[in-house]
């Protein structure tokens, strides 16, 4: 394991997280591919680039976000002590800002006008409306029929914030279909319009590029557990759909074994029903938005739906890097069910007073689980990628009076 | 040589432009298919290229993306087009490509698929989502076998790609017109000629235009700069608003047979 993760740097130079990744795309796209790789990486080595993403972050974004011992819920649970990453409390409620705000100024310094996107739970739809608005660009975000009507607070920011909401009505109706038809959207505007992905999928640079800008989140959670604990959290935890808040938490960490990594996929329904969302635990390796990943998918090679009550997570793919860790067995996979979800989306609101994301709320639940089996000397770190505002009318719908 | 490249060679001989037409396999299912081919092979095709369905085509506008769902919901699978080749094979002999996205080819197994695909008759492969960078392997392995493993270009490709491409590109290059899905267009893009005279100055592979073509005019306009076209949409629309077999037979034959008149008024 050590050899896998700290003799190499990845992905490869074509995009490769050992068998995952790559860049699997119509010939149309390859040159904006290479376009977007040697521009990301003159911005990464231009201290200009960096400073002005810094400056956005700090003043804009509001960074770097809290990280908050949840005395009261590590009370309640009785084993380890929890901390939260409260990405929850950056502009916009959501870890996909810090993507979108670097996206934006990559936008900028290709001279394109207009950025498409896709979303799920409207977070990276909203983040990339408001990078578009801080930046004066255009902005069309695709999301599926279904996502709309979940997350109809979302759609309505979004269209505050400037941006054209294109409803998606093929296939599923949720992220998958959304982002396939921003993908040919994409095909048929490449020469004018960037492509803001808003997880650690697609093809190449794609994983690496919003890793990059991510990862932010466990730099700084790493130095401030420092500052708290004097030591590295025993754990770290996060929700995983696409995969990008807890690619950005565990990735300064990969290369210290002694952290474990849990990533939290949705187990929908359950897993024994079909209809969930827990790629890396329950799918194979397979094809689909231009990368090698875990994939659900049939013996055909036909994409299979996923369910989650939670949009975020609700995609049949997942991010390039996290197979990798999977297969090298650097992280482990677990997964939640919708009702365990809203137990932790409940739990956090009554502990600790911070309505979390029902993506984070994942989490949240896993974070229950684990817990109490700990000691109360050990500690988790869990990212709390986005604040649960969004989600409130569809629980509130769910369970009702039932508090 | 492969059927395709004989047929490239007959074409020259006869100067003719190469008319290739694109079905999806198994839409509305697979027993119309083959007497669809047998159309379509009868009204003057030159190729025929068997699109494989799949949940989520990527490179596909709504005519062939609901051509893919008609025929998954009938039941096609990439094991039973390779048996409908093998069965069409036993009459017909003009080349069969078959065009899919990767992921379907990946989980049958490459090598599987490429023995079993030659096997069954079938000529030659595209697969869009497939670059030369991520196809080492797998074109290693058509190149020994003998199946044409065809490549894209588009009007964004660079100079560099354009020569990789066609270093590694058999049978011929498939020129994308448009960036865009596949869909019917009304006009032939710009920029068109210019692109596939500069692709020529680099290849000796025919060049065929594709993506767009949807009727008689542009195939010839397209023609007159390139060794042929590919029409796909035109054909997928008509077969879907033309449910009755008879009358589907007696349209797609018409409609194919314009399109070689378009190409062989050009002599």
């Amino acid at each position: 394991m050590d050899d896998k993760t700290k003799d190499m740097t990845f992905p490869d130079v074509r995009g490769h997280f050992g068998e995952y990744g790559g860049r699997y795309v119509i010939e149309t796209l390859m040159p904006a591919l290479e376009e977007l790789e040697r521009v990301y990486s003159e911005a990464k080595n231009d201290p200009k680039f960096h400073e002005e993403l810094k400056f956005y972050l700090k003043h804009y974004v509001g960074r770097p976000t809290p990280l908050y011992f949840a005395e009261r819920l590590t009370g309640h649970l009785g084993g380890a002590k929890i901390y939260l990453k409260r990405e929850d409390l950056t502009h916009t409620g959501a870890h996909k800002i810090n993507n979108t705000i670097g996206s934006g100024l990559l936008t900028l310094r290709m001279g394109k006008k207009r950025v498409i996107a896709e979303t799920g739970a409207g977070q990276h739809g909203v983040a990339t409306a408001t990078a578009a608005a801080l930046f004066g660009l255009k902005c069309d975000v695709f999301m599926g029929e279904e996502d709309m009507k979940r997350q109809a607070l979302n759609v309505f920011r979004m269209k505050l914030l400037g941006a054209r909401v294109i409803p998606v009505s093929s296939g599923t109706r949720t992220l998958k279909d959304a982002t396939s038809d921003a993908i040919r959207e994409w095909i048929t505007t490449v020469e004018t319009t960037h492509y803001i992905i808003g997880s650690v999928v697609g093809p190449h640079p794609y994983p690496m590029l919003v890793r990059n800008f991510q990862r932010i989140i466990g730099d700084e959670a790493m130095g401030q557990m420092m500052e708290a604990e004097k030591r590295l959290p025993d754990v770290c935890v996060a929700c995983v759909g696409g995969g990008s808040n807890s690619m950005g938490l565990f990735y300064p960490f990969v290369q210290n074994k002694k952290v474990k990594l849990v990533g939290v996929e949705a187990a929908g329904l359950g897993i024994e029903t079909g209809k969930h969302g827990a790629s890396l635990s329950h799918g194979r390796s397979g094809v689909l938005h231009g990368m090698m990943s875990y994939l659900l998918h049939d013996d055909d090679g036909q994409v299979k739906e996923a369910h989650s009550i939670s949009a975020g997570l609700d995609y049949p793919g997942v991010g390039a890097e996290h197979s990798h860790l999977k297969s090298i067995e650097r992280a482990q996979y677990e997964t939640i069910t919708d009702e365990e979800a809203l137990d932790g989306f409940k739990l956090l609101s009554k502990q600790e007073g911070i309505i979390p994301a029902l993506e984070s709320a994942h989490a949240i639940a896993q974070v229950a689980k684990m817990a109490p089996k700990m000691k109360k000397e050990e500690v988790i770190l869990v990212c709390l990628s986005g604040r649960g505002d969004k989600d409130v009318t569809q629980v509130s719908e769910r369970i009702g009076d039932d508090l | 040589m492969s059927r395709i490249g004989e047929c490239f060679e007959m074409l020259a001989s006869e100067s003719r432009k190469a008319l290739v037409v694109f079905v999806t396999a198994g839409d509305p299912d697979l027993e119309s298919t083959k007497s669809i081919l047998d159309v379509i092979d009868e009204s003057g095709a030159d190729i025929v290229e068997l699109g494989v369905p799949f949940s989520d085509p990527l490179a596909d506008g709504p005519v062939i993306q609901a051509s893919a769902l008609r025929s998954l919901k009938s039941g096609t699978t990439l094991k039973k087009i390779v048996a409908l080749v093998h069965e069409i094979r036993k009459s017909r002999d003009l080349p069969i490509v078959l065009m899919t996205s990767y992921n379907p080819i990946y989980v049958y197994g490459e090598k599987k698929f490429v023995d079993d695909a030659l096997s069954a008759g079938v000529d030659g492969v595209i697969i869009p989502d497939l670059p030369p960078e991520e196809a080492s392997e797998f074109s290693s392995y058509t190149d020994e076998k003998g199946l044409d493993m065809i490549y894209l270009l588009a009007p964004t490709s660079t100079d560099e790609r354009v020569r990789m491409v066609s270093e590694r590109s058999r049978g011929f290059i498939y020129y994308i017109s448009l960036t865009g899905t596949t869909g019917t267009r009304t006009e032939l893009a710009d920029g068109v000629c210019d692109k596939v005279a500069s692709i020529k100055q680099v290849t000796e592979l025919p060049v065929l235009v594709g993506f767009g073509i949807s009727g008689p005019d542009q195939a010839r306009d397209a023609a007159k700069v390139s060794d042929g076209v590919i029409v796909g949409s035109a054909i997928v629309k008509l077969i879907e608003q033309n449910p009755d077999p008879a009358q589907r037979e007696k349209k797609l034959a018409k409609f194919v047979g314009s399109i070689k008149q378009a190409l062989a008024d050009l002599n």
